[in-house]
């Protein structure tokens, strides 16, 4: 029996479809979700979200947010999530390079725009990892691989 | 009658006016559906977070799960966050949102003090001497979260310190081009009673039974981070939706006064021609009776 997934971003929807499990990154780490979970509310961290229909894998990036579970739903609630194979890889590049390059200039912290671009610098560092990880990785990699999972 | 000369002085002037206003009524258009395309991006992510809070909400004894979804007994000090636009030329949409809500809150039983977002409803709300906590505007053509999250913390803090036992959102919820209806929505403390308009600017709530959550990391925290967003996203939501009524009801008061014009130019053109053929016609009865009285006299 499927769960339904959801992934919603602050500006669109990014994913939503049956799946069989959803591995989510909560504070607490790792978290898997399988049907018939108990409901659960949780806060997410930057990293990585994956989804697994019938041994096909989609990887997302997904920067904060809010995961709500019931029995035969998952909502995520992200404030900036991409599906891996979308992500602009000219673009994270830039933006690192820009956040970088502020941040090198030692402005003073706990502005806004430090933190901003503090923010950028992470949401854009995850982007290429990600990118660099599971981009053109058609296969699904065996549960125990989950484990190993970084978010560096 | 008005000479030749006058009428064709107040044609030119009609046709300008014509030609500004088909102008504005263009640049309204385009901005509308920027504004409508913003308006509808943020609609999953509302209506799910409105789902999830629906969900919250069906947890037991909701009212002290957190402050932000108690009900105060005595309501003695109430905050009204009005959305207007920053500039005029829109019709009545700006008149419509202020009437509403000085007649929501005529006679109202608790003292009312605004938060206003944007500058018509501030100047309006100060020349009938509100008491006015905030004000926001000059907001950017297209806000962020961020440009509006200000708004969401400061109204949280007023109602978490005690100094505001209510609080309610003035907007105008954009239905279509052509129809714009000022809303009133209670925002604080949330409340999740269906079948009341607000769930159809969102979405119906499921009906489902539930049974406690698991919170993780915990109920405190996170409670405390989602309530107050969603208030924010609230805020945001409609600031969207009046941006877009704004700019809808901004092209449609250009576009009738487009029509207004050009029909004024062509009155004022038939009255232009009869004044021209009638000082014609009097020449020519000046140069006949010279004529005759020439003819008669030798």
């Amino acid at each position: 029996m499927p769960i339904r997934c959801e992934i919603v971003s602050q500006d669109r929807t990014v994913f939503q479809g049956d799946v069989d499990i959803v591995v989510a990154p909560s504070a607490d780490g790792e978290m898997g979700i399988l049907p018939n979970h108990a409901p659960l509310l949780a806060n997410l961290k930057y990293g990585i979200l994956k989804v697994r229909t019938q041994g096909k894998e989609e990887v997302f990036t997904v920067a904060g947010g809010v995961i709500e579970v019931q029995p035969d739903i998952v909502t995520v609630l992200a404030d900036a999530a991409e599906n891996v194979e979308e992500i602009d890889i000219a673009r994270a590049e830039a933006a690192k390079v820009r956040a970088e390059k502020f941040l090198a200039e030692g402005p003073p912290p706990d502005t806004d725009t430090y933190l901003k671009m503090e923010a950028a610098l992470r949401r854009s560092q995850l982007r290429l990892s990600a990118v660099r990880r599971y981009r053109g990785r058609r296969k699904a990699s065996y549960p125990g691989s989950y484990q190993e999972e970084s978010n560096k | 009658m008005a000479s030749a000369r006058e009428v064709k002085l107040r044609i030119r002037s009609v046709k300008n006016i014509a030609q500004v206003t088909r102008a504005l009524q263009a640049v309204s258009a385009s901005k509308v559906q920027k504004a409508m395309q913003a308006m509808y991006r943020t609609r999953p992510y509302a209506t799910k977070a409105w789902q999830v809070l629906t969900h919250i909400a069906g947890q037991p004894g909701r009212s002290s799960l957190h402050p932000l979804l108690a009900e105060r007994k005595e309501i003695k000090n109430v905050l009204a966050v009005l959305i207007s636009g920053d500039r005029g030329l829109a019709g009545a949409y700006n008149t419509n949102i202020v009437r509403f809500s000085l007649k929501h809150f005529l006679d109202y039983p608790a003292e009312v003090r605004y938060i206003t977002i944007g500058r018509k409803g501030r100047d309006m709300m100060i020349r009938r001497h509100k008491d006015i906590l905030a004000e926001f505007s000059d907001l950017p053509a297209a806000p962020t979260y961020t440009d509006v999250s200000a708004i969401g913390r400061l109204v949280v803090d007023e109602f978490l310190s005690g100094r505001t036992d209510a609080v309610f959102l003035l907007y105008t919820d954009f239905v279509n081009m052509i129809k714009q209806i000022p809303t009133v929505k209670k925002l604080l403390p949330l409340e999740f009673v269906s079948g009341e308009e607000r769930v159809a600017v969102f979405a119906p709530a499921p009906k489902r039974m539930h049974a406690t959550y698991i919170y993780e990391p915990s109920q405190d925290e996170i409670l405390d981070e989602i309530i107050p967003r969603f208030t924010g996203l609230q805020i945001y939501q409609a600031v969207l939706e009046s941006m877009a009524s704004e700019h809808a009801a901004r092209m449609v008061a250009m576009k009738n006064a487009t029509d207004n014009a050009t029909e004024l130019s062509a009155d004022l053109q038939l009255e232009y021609n009869k004044a021209r053929q009638q000082s014609i016609t009097n020449e020519m009865l000046d140069i006949a009776g010279g004529a005759e009285a020439l003819a008669q006299s030798s």
